[in-house]
This record gives C-alpha cells, structure tokens and sequence, in this order.
C-alpha cells in the first residue's frame, strides 16, 4: 500500500457515487474493474482515499473505503481505478520501522525502499510443498518452552481476557525469542490491530529499547478507520511470507488483537447487510481467519519459517465466544491467561491446564530439546492438575482433612506457580526450565511419577523422602 | 453416453467472493460446469434465474471483471476413476496436489487444469475377460496391480453391454483401450459425476464390524463395516488424532482420508508419516491403500465443498470393485459451512445458524453413501462403505445443526469431551453419552470369543456405575458410599486408565487387535471377581483398592505382541494371589 507498483500507476476513468453507507460507497460506471482491486476515492477536497472493490454487479461496484467515509459524498467524491489488486512493499528496509495499519510509515522516516510488491491476500501453500514444523523456538517463558513448546512454523494463540498482561507476554516474547540450534535469528512482525494510544506507545518504547534492527512494527490504532484493520494482518504477512520464504530468516509474526480483527469483519459485514452468523459475525469468518493463520509454516526445501503469534481478547473471558473458538479450530493449540494467576501476581499468569501445543511433540526431544522433555511435561503436568484438584477440594473440607499424600501436591501446585510460571522479567533458556522443572519434583518419592522412565529418574530426580 | 449439449459462451455479470452471475448461457443445466474469465477458473452452475446463471467458483475470483467471458462445459463436475488412485493427494476438484506443485511452485496459482490421472503411466492390464464374452455393467474385464500388493479391477462401467470384440493385455496407459465391446474401445479409466451415487445390485445387513484398532470404540461402541460414525468434538479434544489412528489402523482393504477446510500443517504431518508406516496385512506402504482428499481451510470454499463428494465417489468406485473401503471425513463441520457461505451469498433464507434449509437434505445425501452393498457384475462380490466424519461444533456445543442432522443419520456417535481432554484422557470419547445401534455382538461371539458380549455387558454396566457413584463422592466423599460400591470405583478407574485410554503417539499401545482386548477384558474381570471375594472374606477396603498389583493393570496395553495370552495369564494369577493373602 506505500507506494504504486511500478513507476506510472494505471488510472482508468472517473465514476459516480450513488450510495454512501458506513464505510461503504456504491459506485457505478465501473466498467473494467477487477473484483477485489484497489481503486482510489477522491472527495474533491484533496484527500485521496484507497478503497477495495467488495462486490461487482454489472456496472456498479461496492468499494469498502480505507480511511473512512467521511467527506465523501455523491457529486464530490470520484472514484479511480487502478487496475491492480492491494499489494504492499516487501523487503529489509522495513526493519526498524513503524507503520501504520496499512504500511505505510508512521514514523516520520523516510519512504521505506522495497525490494519487491507483493499481493496482500496472498495465495495458498500447496499442502505437500509444506515441510512439518518440528523445529524447536525458545521463547525464554518457562510455561511455554517446558509445557507448551512452540514449534518454528507454528501457529498459537494467546487466549486473553479484558485486564490481562497479554500485550507484555507478546511483545517479551518477540524481544526474546531464540532459535537455539540456529545461527539465523529471529525477526519480528508486529501487527497491532485497534490499540489504545497508551498501547501503541508501549509497543513504540518495547521495539525501540530492542534497537528494533530486525523487526516491523504495524500500528492501527483505536480510532484509525476500523476498515484498515481489514488489511493490516494480511500486510504484515505479505511482508513476513517474503522474509520467511525467499530471504529463508526465522520470522516470528504477533498480531494483536485479533477479537478487534474480527469487529472490523462483523462491522463491514454488516454494512453490506448480510446474513449474520453468531452472535453477527459473518458466516465466512472460520475462512477468512484461516487465510490468515495458514500463512504460518515452512516450505519444503527452505531453511526459513513464519511462526504467528496471536492475540484473541475472549470477550467476558468467555473460550466459547465465536473469535476464540473458530481460531482454537484453526491453530495448532491455545496458550489460555488466567485471571486468578494474574490476581495472585504470576507473571505471566498462563495456566497451563487448558493450554496445548499441538506441535510440541514434533519439536522436542533427544537432539532438540532433551530426551526426558516430554516424559517430564507430563509429569508436571498431571502433578499440577492433582494440585489443583486437591486446591478445590480444600476448599470444602479444609486443609486439615487433607492426606499427607495431597498436601504434597497441594504444596507442589504452589511452589509450581511461585517459581515455574512466575518469572518476572527474567529469560530463561530451556535448560534452566527442565531443570527447574526436575527441582520441582523433588519432593515427590520415585514411584509416584509415574510418567518418568526408570532412566529420567535415576539421572535427573534427587530423591526426597521416602514415601 | 448422456445427450451433449453444445458449449455456450457468456459473459461475468457480477462477482462476489466465490459467487459469480453469468448471463448468456441459455443451454445451461444445473450443476453443470464452466469455465470463468480468461483464467478459465473452475466453476459449477448451483443456481438458474431467468437468463442469468449463478456459478459457485472453485478457485479465488480476485481480479475477475464484468464481461469477462464465461464458457460452458455441458457436463457436471466429474470424477476421473481409474489406476493411479491410490497413494495419490488431491484437492477437492480431484487435481493432483503434485501436478500442481510441478505447475505452479509452492502456492496454487489459478486456473491450473492438470490430468486427473497420470496419462504416461503405463499399468500392466491382466485380461480376465475373453473375446466372445457377453458383458454388463460391473463385470470384471481384467486387473492391474497397484504398488506391491493392490489388485485394482478394471470392470465394465456403467452404460456399456455387449460382446468383448477385442482385448489387450500387456502394458497400457489409463486412455489406452483395453477390451472392445462390440467394437468400441473401453479405457481402464472412466468418468463419474460426483453428486451421484455408483449403482449396486443389492444392499446388505450390517453385520461386520469395521474394526478400528481403538478399544474404546471397538469394545463399547462399534461401527460397521457400510455403516456411518460421527466424532464431534471441540477444539483440542482429538478429533484429528482419531481420524488419522483410523486411517491407520482400521481394517480396511481402502483408506480415502478427506481433509475439509482443516490445517495444512497437520496435512503435512500425514503426508510425511504415511508412506513411512506399513500395513500390518501386507507390509506395503500404508500409503498404498490411502487416497488423500485435501483442502485445507485457506484454499477456495468452493471446493471444499466439492471435496467431500470426490472423496466419496472414489470410495465408492473401490467398492465396487469388492473392496472394504473406509471414508473419513475431517470436518464435515467446514463442509457444512461452505455450503453456508455460498448459500448466504445467493441471498438465501437462512434456516438455524444461517446454514441453509437443505442441510439436512446434503448431509443425508451424503451419509446414505454408506453402505454394505452386492456389487453389479460378475464374478459375484460384496464391498463397503464406511463414513467416519468427524464434526467441529462450534463452541463445543453438541445443540448445533450439523451436530444434530448428523446423529440422526449416523448409526454411531462418538462424543468426544472436553473434560477428558483436559484431564489428558485420550481418546476423550466419553463413555457415557456415545452410543452405537449396531447389533456386532454376534460377530465377535462368534469370531473372537464367546464370551465377548457378556465381558461387553459387564464393562459397560460397572462404567455407568462408576459414572453415578463418582458423583455421589465428588459430593459426600469417599466414605459415604458402601464398600461394595468402593470395588466398583476401583474397578471403573481400571477401565478407565488401563483399558479405554490408549496413546496414539505410543509404538506399542496405537492400536489394539481384537484378541488383545479381549485379554486385557477378561484380566479386568477376573480382578473383579478377586477383589469381590476379598471383600466377602472381610478385608479391609482401602487394603484391596490400594493393592500394589492393581498398578501393574496399567502395563497390560505394553504387552509384547506374541506373549498376550502368557502375559494375561500371569497377571490374572498374581491378581488372584495377592488378593489371597490380604
């Protein structure tokens, strides 16, 4: 969207407006334009407008206006085609920048020099040209890296509520992430989708302490034109498919938030006055987020990999909600932030218990992690899913009717939130993580962990007391 | 064989996303197929107005422009049946995934139009018919064998009777004429329309169980061999995992695995797996029995719902060559949702949920597909159908419409739960609320042991007896329930852990044959049997309920293959023992 392809764009004729409607606007005498192409809006005052064409009928063309469509109105406003469909710069030179939800600079730098175009919407992977992902990413987030791996080529949601610290997971995580085995690093895209100004100015002073040299930075703001947001996600992985697929870096791609993605869709629906789906989102929401999330992953033959990261606000913390349940079905797991760790002051306060990375198998183990990775995820795992358990049930008969043998998960559940989710600002790479995880367990006698072979044990398990 | 109507041209009246109006095509029939623009884009007429012709387009329709040509085909949307099939990946028009890849790199361009079936590939054709034989439709004419060990049978297809005037054995293409009949040359390959069912002689009683490696399924809720099951399930519960255990463990002589609208990355994961797995029956590549239908979520909706009909109509064509066959569908959720969107585009009144009226109608349309069924022709020969469709209700919701057409239809229903999954119980099929309707008691009774149904009865019962008094204790403890009822706590945790869990990423535990099962059952049994007398001798609860050999029950699913029977037997003993000595 920054520049014309090309030097001379191509500008055919000038249309009439017959129908302004949200950010809408009917226009006929379209003759010659392409479904899905970008044409420009001029209301007469100056301002040029970039719109996209939603629907063709004959000569008339429903044109979605990025920018709003205030100011335009039926004698003013001209309507241009342009012959082409919204594409963006592609290239290096974008490292370091800020743009705003179009790409376009936001930073008073100067005009970023692409090394290529590209079409914003993309085409889809071939299945069999993906290579699987099973590369492990380090994250430095204990929670993530010991129990929810991620994987390079992955696509995880961070599932969040109103209050909660996902904007800092986020943006710790791209600051921090590693790809261990691997001399390439890791660049960072960073979409942001309808953030408060107060957002948007911690993700400016995150990105800039990093001297941000490896990462893009696409702001849309709250009140910028809702539409916008429409092709802020599809620029950022325009611009990261190209990082990832033909410069082969390791791009890790955030975008936040999705749930205000998804009100821009719902908001545009609405405008063309169609069948609402749940709760008003549109019924082709589940495929407009995939042509989005499938943009995650490796190509076969290449040494480069698109790693999404998302943000998914669960309006009223609600994990059936249309935005969150379509995108669980979608990404390869879910990484759930829980309100009552947030209270008790975890940092991060991710609960583990219903979170998953589909892909962690593919990506640990003997040669990428270490053998006893999985074996001691379980571990800890079902250990704290018994502490909490035994946690609820205190709550009903008290503490002192507890069995010796539940006060020591009770009192694992706790020492697991102070010390193996709460981390503060600290990195951790994944050996302090397993090997804090190993600690953890030390309480517990040999035989109770049963997910540990009888060699994890006897090499990493410092016996407690005897049962 | 049908009338030909000669090709129409028109022109692109409106475009709006997947829909796109044409005008000018008079002749045009329902469900025809056309080509869009000058790309020549993929599309079938699901809509006639007057003059105008609406068409559901199968690939991306940016940069589609009004006037644009539109060319009618005067066919429906056919499949291309013949050798080759099997090991192949397509997407939902049948287009093989790597003819693709060879056209247009790692991104599917538009328009591309490759061969269905390799057309170089030369098959050894091994004549069973002779010259002077009186043939009709599903008589076998020759085979040629597919991979190491797959004979595909090359049969008279539908529309042609007469002598055999000429056959050519030895090597030969897919278009190369193998027999004449009546001195018209046949092919091995022939075309089908997708949205209609291969015929058959006659239809059979579901009797055979489909087995499926998954003890869960195959104890409590079996699913027969032409019979249909569905696996709803929200997100994270594994419903991929079952189908993809399904694809490779079920006793099927043919595998066709659709993937509809899901993610490409769990695609690949199949795709490297596959042709790396064996075939217990055989040792050939598992991927030898397998054809991939894939259309991930972020290919063109359209043809996602193509999808699913391509991959039917190539398990029926195995079928009718007297093959067990089993289609798994992943998700008819996504193919359901297609059929919305589309159906929201045309501006149609919305019915539950938006999906429109005609759900039910397709979904039945597409689940009586299944079936045990006498093939037409000669020699005389059985095949079926099995549909395992997995289902993605939105919100984990069960109340939703393609949850609730589909039970209907389904003769099982395998609920996956939430719960379980969290609880890291895998399969989550929760035992309570899955049913089967059918009757394969006296299968097993008589092909695996007699006692089968009873040790069926007795699992199911002490299960839903666990079930209620689980929640009795979760809310007057443990000591509210009588000690006899402890037992059968005790024994339906075994169940539980030791039985119905089973891990799909465990070499050793993915998939369990009948006889294994049946060991493991009666070991569980037999310590029912133990413990019950140990509490009528007087011992104290907590002793027989925490007996250390009880643990071992968990190792029963690791049991070497050739040392069940001495396994079980020696476990059973020291159960018994222990039990003694309390």
């Amino acid at each position: 969207m920054t520049t014309q392809e090309g030097t001379t764009p191509f500008i055919v004729g000038h249309r009439t407006v017959t129908r302004i409607a949200g950010p809408l606007i009917v226009a006929t005498g379209m003759d010659g334009v392409g479904y899905g192409e970008l044409v420009e809006v001029d209301t007469g005052d100056g301002v040029v407008r970039e719109g996209q064409v939603l629907e063709l009928d004959e000569s008339l063309a429903v044109v979605q206006v990025f920018g709003g469509t205030v100011g335009v109105g039926r004698r003013t406003t001209s309507v241009r085609t342009r012959g082409r469909a919204a594409s963006t710069g592609v290239g290096k030179d974008y490292f370091g920048r800020v743009l705003d939800g179009m790409g376009r600079p936001r930073d008073h730098g100067p005009e970023p020099v692409p090394e290529d175009y590209r079409h914003v919407n993309g085409l889809p992977l071939n299945p069999i040209a993906r290579a699987h992902p099973d590369q492990f990413l380090e994250t430095g987030v204990s929670a993530i890296d010991g129990l929810l791996t991620l994987v390079r080529g992955q696509k995880l949601p961070i599932f969040t509520g109103a209050g909660l610290p996902a904007n800092a997971l986020a943006a710790r995580i791209a600051a921090q992430t590693r790809a261990p085995d691997d001399a390439t690093e890791v660049v960072v895209v960073f979409a942001a989708m309808g953030v408060t100004r107060r957002e948007a100015a911690f993700f400016r002073t995150e990105f800039s302490a990093d001297a941000a040299s490896s990462s893009v930075l696409l702001l849309n703001l709250a009140d910028d034109p809702t539409i916008e947001r429409l092709l802020t996600p599809r620029v950022a992985l325009t611009m990261a498919e190209y990082l990832a697929f033909e410069l082969e870096l390791h791009v890790l791609v955030v975008m936040t938030d999705m749930t205000a993605y998804c009100e821009a869709l719902r908001e545009i629906s609405a405008a063309r006055e169609e069948m609402p789906g749940r709760r008003g989102y549109p019924g082709y929401m589940y495929t407009d987020l995939a042509s989005l999330y499938e943009r995650a992953g490796r190509v076969r033959g290449g040494s480069g990999s698109l790693t999404q990261l998302m943000i998914v606000s669960m309006p009223d913390d609600d994990i059936t909600h249309p935005i969150p349940d379509l995108t669980g079905y979608i990404t390869e797991g879910q990484i759930v932030l829980s309100r009552d760790l947030d209270r008790t002051g975890v940092a991060p306060p991710i609960d583990v218990l219903p979170s998953l990375s589909r892909l962690m198998n593919a990506g640990i183990g003997a040669g990428k992690t270490r053998a006893d990775h999985r074996g001691l995820a379980d571990q800890l795992y079902s250990c704290y899913a018994r502490g909490r358990e035994v946690r609820r049930l205190m709550s009903i008969v008290g503490e002192s009717g507890l069995p010796q043998e539940d006060q020591r998960y009770l009192a694992f559940a706790s020492a697991f939130e102070a010390t193996y989710l709460d981390q503060g600002d600290t990195r951790r790479t994944i050996a302090e993580t397993l090997e804090l995880g190993w600690r953890l367990l030390d309480p517990f006698p040999a035989p109770e962990l049963t997910r540990l072979t009888a060699d994890d044990l006897a090499e990493h398990h410092r016996a407690g007391p005897s049962a | 064989m049908t009338g030909q109507v000669p090709s129409d041209t028109g022109g692109v009246v409106k475009v709006s996303g997947p829909v796109v109006t044409a005008a000018g095509l008079p002749r045009t029939r329902l469900f025809d197929v056309v080509r869009i623009g000058t790309d020549r884009i993929l599309g079938e007429v699901i809509r006639i107005d007057d003059d105008l012709v609406v068409v559901q387009a199968f690939e991306d329709t940016t940069g589609l422009r009004v006037d644009e040509p539109v060319v009618a085909t005067g066919e429906p949307l056919y499949a291309e049946l013949g050798p080759g099939l099997l090991g192949a990946i397509l997407d939902g028009t049948q287009r093989p995934l790597e003819s693709l890849g060879a056209e247009s790199g790692h991104y599917i361009a538009r328009g591309a139009d490759p061969p269905r079936l390799d057309p170089d590939r030369l098959w050894d054709f091994q004549a069973a018919a002779a010259v002077g034989n009186e043939v009709t439709p599903g008589d076998l004419l020759g085979t040629v064998t597919e991979g190491r060990a797959f004979e595909h049978r090359v049969l008279v297809p539908t529309g042609w009777s007469g002598t055999v005037t000429a056959v050519r054995p030895g090597p030969a293409t897919v278009l190369d004429p193998v027999v004449d009949i009546d001195g018209h040359p046949v092919t091995m390959m022939h075309r089908w329309p997708l949205r209609r069912a291969r015929p058959v002689a006659g239809r059979l009683p579901l009797t055979v169980p489909l087995n499926t490696g998954q003890r869960v399924l195959d104890l409590l809720f079996p699913v027969a061999r032409g019979g249909s099951a569905i696996i709803p399930g929200g997100f994270g519960t594994g419903k991929t995992v079952m189908e993809q255990a399904l694809a490779k463990f079920s006793s099927a002589d043919v595998v066709v695995y659709v993937g509809c609208g899901e993610r490409g990355n769990e695609l690949t994961e199949v795709l490297e797996q596959f042709p790396r797995l064996t075939d217990p029956r055989n040792g050939a590549s598992l991927m030898e029995r397998t054809v991939m239908v894939a259309n991930t979520s972020n290919m063109p909706v359209a043809a996602r719902e193509a999808s699913i009909y391509t991959g039917i109509t190539v398990a029926e064509y195995f079928r009718d060559q007297g093959y067990d066959v089993a289609m798994l569908a992943d998700s008819t959720s996504r193919w359901g949702e297609a059929l919305r969107e589309v159906s929201s585009r045309l501006e149609e009144m919305p019915a539950e949920d938006g999906y429109p009226a005609y759900l039910a109608t397709r979904l039945a349309g597409f689940y009586e597909r299944a079936g045990a069924v006498q093939c037409l022709g000669t020699p005389e020969r059985n095949g079926s159908v099995t549909i395992v469709g997995a289902v993605s209700p939105a919100g984990g919701d069960f109340s939703e419409p393609i949850t609730q057409h589909s039970l209907r239809l389904a003769g099982c229903f395998w609920a996956l739960d939430t719960t379980l999954s969290r609880q890291r119980h895998f399969p989550a099929v929760n035992w309570l609320r899955s049913f089967s309707q059918y009757d394969l008691d006296g299968w097993y009774d008589c092909e695996v042991a007699d006692d089968w149904s009873r040790l069926r009865r007795w699992a199911a019962a002490t299960l839903q007896d666990e079930g209620s008094l689980q929640e009795v204790v979760s809310l007057l403890g443990v000591e509210a329930i009588a000690a006899e009822q402890r037992i059968t706590l005790r024994l339906g945790q075994a169940l539980r852990e030791d039985l119905l869990q089973q891990s799909s990423f465990d070499p050793a535990d993915a998939t369990c044959p009948p006889d294994r099962l049946l060991a493991m059952l009666r070991v569980l049994h037999a310590a029912d049997g133990a413990m019950s007398s140990a509490l009528s001798r007087g011992v104290a609860v907590p002793d027989i309920v925490g007996a250390s050999v009880l643990t071992e029950l968990g190792q029963m699913r690791r049991w070497p293959a050739g040392r069940v029977d001495d396994s079980a037997r020696d476990l059973t003993r020291r159960v018994a023992e222990e039990m003694e000595l309390l």
